[in-house]
């Protein structure tokens, strides 16, 4: 199968690649560019452990081919630190033991960056609703929605 | 099962246990940087995928391969003839039991036979995974179709199709014994049941079924082989034991386990279900046959047809007590699943159905049934969860009967220090009667709860847990840093909780210490992340070889004051002179001039514990039931777990709410969908529903630490045992709300409603 050029930006930066255009962002992000903190959990748009944003939309990228990307923007979880610090959330994650094995952090972390752009200040039913996209195994939740909340506080402080 | 032996003193006061520090692992796992079994592209690798059984019992006639192996871009195509023979089939298991290592090498690829709905028949190696599955499709299999046994009554009666014409039973913690064509068996009894009964003033009769649920972890199975020389294999992988795979693999591929090496990377998820080979084996034949790396991703519905589930069960119990409420005989006979092969849960299951209780007259009936599905894997407490779900269940409605309360009749009969226990030893330090009356004052119990279609309930439950063996090494560095490094793969936060033994026990800070799961050449064995046993256990072997470390480490302080190592004290990083406490040198001191000493200080220690401390748990609930819709909704779960001695309480926080919430969708909602062929019909995350944040309230952890005398500093198990009561909690809740006592799981709105129906008489 012949591949197609793909000019797209990346976290910023203009990310250029080859994919056949059966290939998902997912694959793509994760096999081409390489970025393999995006992680797949089932390939059919149910776990949210591929999440990103998709030219400020939130996706799961295993539902998107890799193709759409030309000319739009996307996000990942590699792009949520800075240099100098780790985004509140991620940072949050941690000080409130908000993963276990972490293979679901990732998508979890993108889900919540997008859940504090649309509503700074959730409260705990409007963060269980907007995060029932994402499963985790391991926690049961709780640590996770007390590291959102934490989180949103430090945000609205900042 | 080994009586616990004598204990050392338990360590009452801390410096580090029972702290939060955040887990240094977590960083790289924020940030997206941290490596999981399917984050590594080796140079040349190609990618596997395998063709799997549409039918859950055939014969297999033929395979051809030829159509698959002349598409573009595929390397390699097996098929189970492919497969290396087995030197020696039959290995033993611990406590006298045996394994069929070739019922194990079966269940990866078939060879002759078929024995699920999603068996692997043949594995292909291409360019990419989208050519390897496309060539999948393209081999031809002929089968001739089995009449399929899809269920355990099915399965034990008279005439059933036969699965295997000969088997060795399962033993898993316990060994059973051939039985049936169909069933091994754990048959146990002790005191006159039947007379008993007769003498009961108050006898219940239940019988319960349970599905089979799914561990459920977020990454499927995962797995990369490399050939380093033509007989030297390396095994990039995410599992729960790397020892287990390395020496899975040495009998699958008749190699010395020293030219394995099995390379742990992060592992996402495991819940008992990824400690044995599915896809390694073959992976590495397709890798020997290219000469290339091959990676193996199974797809969400493989690990839903292919790999765990817990079993679907059938639980009859017969219960019976005097007026008092004193539980005089009980009566169990188990039906539990071992699918495919033996060695289902079945044993833990009918072991510690009762465990909790003192009963005098027992006996306990359980079957380890091959049937037509996925050879049952453990699930967190295997077994404990459907046999709690009986037993708790038949608790409370005897109580009821008895006009008890149902806290009181378990005080009455719970298992105390000292009592008799059925494995015939002692029972050692136990909170039993501590965790009873803590639901009775809980916050919670004592609240009100009003509503109409409102009900609490609770339930009590017991795990044992595992020792097993475990090896680390402790090393220190010239700028007094170390580094620790043990076998024992961290699903969940276990390298902090094993570096803040570390830290305890030498008396320094937690931050000093870098912790890491070592491959199977840099560490000693360590059996697999499993039975509660990673902090207990390893935490065991890392405080002993901390130990040894100091032992050194006062022979070179000594050098210094010309004295024997015997004459140096040690505290809190600092080795002093036992004749003159005023000479002193920091542990840092020591670290830097190790080359002036005899070199590097290093030391490594073994352990095989045996004191495991046996895990309680109990859960209230309180629920709102739907009765036109037959929903029911969590209002305020609270999960109470005697823990020993909590290591990170924040850690031991998150077993308890994920194990719950783990518990409650097996209560509520998982189930595996068979239909009348043999066909699982949910093999998607859509259709096998867990919870989600929605679905699912906060809960509440209470911790109770009743010293487990087999730990230095009094450690018990704590990953499993959260995950048993829920079930049992819940359906109490549900038949103190309407009055309808549940007797299936799951308890979801259809099976609700169709209880409510039939108590209103409109089934």
């Amino acid at each position: 199968m012949s591949k197609v050029h793909v000019t797209t930006t990346i976290n910023g930066d203009e990310v250029e690649f080859l994919a056949e255009p059966r290939q998902s962002l997912l694959e793509v992000l994760r096999d081409e560019v390489k970025l393999t903190g995006t992680k797949e959990g089932c390939n059919d748009g149910n776990c949210g452990a591929c999440s990103v944003v998709f030219d400020g939309t939130l996706v799961a990228s295993c539902c998107v081919l890799g193709v759409e990307a030309e000319g739009k923007t996307v996000e990942t979880v590699e792009g949520m630190a800075s240099p100098e610090a780790l985004h509140p959330l991620q940072k949050a994650f941690l000080e409130e033991t908000g993963m276990q094995c972490g293979i679901c952090t990732p998508g979890f972390l993108i889900s919540s960056k997008e859940l504090l752009k649309a509503k700074p200040n959730p409260s705990e039913e409007e963060i269980r609703f907007w995060l029932a996209n994402n499963l985790c195994r391991c926690t049961g939740y709780d640590k996770i929605v007390k590291a959102v909340q934490k989180a949103a506080a430090v945000m609205e402080e900042a | 099962m080994n009586a616990p032996t004598t204990p050392p003193p338990v360590k009452t006061e801390f410096d580090v246990v029972g702290t939060t520090p955040i887990r240094k692992d977590g960083e790289e796992k924020v940030t997206g940087a941290a490596l999981f079994g399917d984050d590594i592209h080796l140079p040349g690798m190609l990618h596997g995928a395998m063709l799997r059984s549409p039918h859950p019992h055939a014969r297999i006639i033929s395979i051809d391969k030829s159509k698959a192996e002349a598409l573009k871009g595929v390397r390699t195509v097996i098929v189970g003839a492919d497969m290396p023979e087995l030197s020696s089939t039959v290995v033993a298991a611990g406590e006298g039991g045996e394994v069929n290592m070739q019922d194990i090498a079966d269940n990866c690829i078939a060879r002759d036979k078929v024995f699920y709905d999603g068996h692997v028949v043949a594995a292909v190696a291409a360019d990419n995974q989208h050519i390897a599955e496309a060539a999948c499709a393209l081999i031809e299999v002929e089968y001739e179709l089995l009449t399929p046994v899809l269920n355990v009554h099915d399965a034990v009666a008279e005439g059933a199709p036969v699965l295997h014409e000969d088997y060795t039973p399962g033993a898993f913690l316990f060994p059973t014994q051939k039985a049936l064509p169909n069933a091994g068996r754990l048959f146990m009894e002790h005191g006159d049941v039947d007379t008993t009964f007769d003498a009961c003033d108050h006898v219940i009769e239940r019988e319960f079924t349970t599905k089979a649920v799914h561990q459920g972890y977020i990454e499927p199975h995962v797995t990369t082989a490399v050939w380093t020389g033509e007989d030297t294999l390396t095994i990039y992988t995410s599992t729960q034991g790397a020892f287990a795979i390395r020496d899975f693999m040495a009998s699958f591929m008749n190699m010395q386990m020293s030219k394995i090496k099995v390379i742990p990377l992060e592992i996402g998820g495991g819940f008992g279900g990824k400690d044995v080979v599915y896809i390694d084996s073959l992976a590495a034949v397709m890798a020997k046959r290219t000469g290339r790396p091959v990676k193996i991703f199974m797809s969400r519905s493989e690990v839903l047809r292919g790999t765990g589930p817990s079993p679907e069960t059938y639980i009859k119990i017969k219960l019976g007590c005097n007026n008092e409420g004193q539980l005089l005989a009980a009566d169990l006979y188990l039906l539990f699943e071992a699918g495919a092969y033996p060695g289902g849960p079945i044993a833990p299951g009918t072991m510690c159905a009762l465990t909790r209780y003192n009963i005098p007259n027992v006996r306990l009936d359980g079957y380890d049934v091959f049937l037509n599905k996925p050879k049952m894997k453990p699930y967190r407490a295997p077994g404990a969860t459907q046999a709690n779900f009986a037993a708790e269940s038949a608790i409370a409605d005897l109580a009821e009967m008895a006009g008890i309360d149902p806290i009181d009749f378990r005080l009455t009969n719970a298992l105390k220090p000292g009592d008799m226990m059925p494995m015939g030893f002692p029972c050692p330090p136990l909170g039993s009667i501590e965790m009873l009356n803590a639901i009775k004052n809980h916050p919670h119990y004592t609240a009100p709860l009003e509503g109409e279609n409102r009900g609490r309930g609770i339930s009590y439950a017991f795990w044992f847990g595992a020792g097993l063996g475990s090896s680390a090494e402790i090393r220190c560095n010239s700028d007094g840093t170390l580094n620790l490094t043990t076998g024992s793969a961290d699903l969940s936060g276990t390298r902090t909780t094993l570096g803040m033994q570390a830290a305890e026990e030498l008396g320094l800070d937690h931050d000093l210490f870098t912790t890491t799961v070592g491959d199977t050449d840099s560490v000693g064995y360590t059996f697999q992340s499993v039975g509660s046993r990673t902090t207990f256990a390893t935490g065991i072997a890392v405080i002993s070889a901390c130990n040894k470390l100091l032992d050194q480490m006062k022979a070179r302080a000594g050098m210094e004051w010309e004295v024997d190592g015997s004459e140096v004290d040690y505290a809190k990083g600092v080795f002093s002179l036992k004749s003159d406490a005023s000479k002193t040198q920091a542990f840092g001191e020591i670290c830097a001039k190790a080359d002036h000493t005899g070199g590097p200080i290093i030391a490594d220690a073994s352990e095989f514990p045996e004191g495991v401390g046996f895990q309680i748990a109990a859960n209230i609930v309180d629920v709102e039931v739907d009765v036109e819709t037959g929903k029911v909704e969590i209002l305020r779960f609270s999960a109470l777990q005697d823990v020993g001695k909590a290591v990170h309480p924040h850690f031991v926080e998150g077993q308890m709410q994920g194990g719950s919430v783990q518990g409650i969708g097996w209560a509520l909602n998982e189930e595996y969908f068979y239909d009348e062929k043999g066909t699982l019909r949910n093999p998607t995350l859509l259709d096998y529903r867990m919870p989600t944040s929605l679905d699912v309230p906060n809960i509440d952890c209470t911790i109770l630490e009743t010293p487990n005398p087999g730990h230095p500093y009094g450690v018990r198990g704590v990953g499993e045992v959260p995950i048993v009561p829920p079930p049992a909690a819940l359906r109490d809740a549900i038949k103190n709300a309407i009055g309808v006592s549940m007797t299936e799981l799951p308890m979801k709105p259809g099976n609700v409603l169709k209880a409510i129906w039939a108590k209103e008489g409109k089934a």
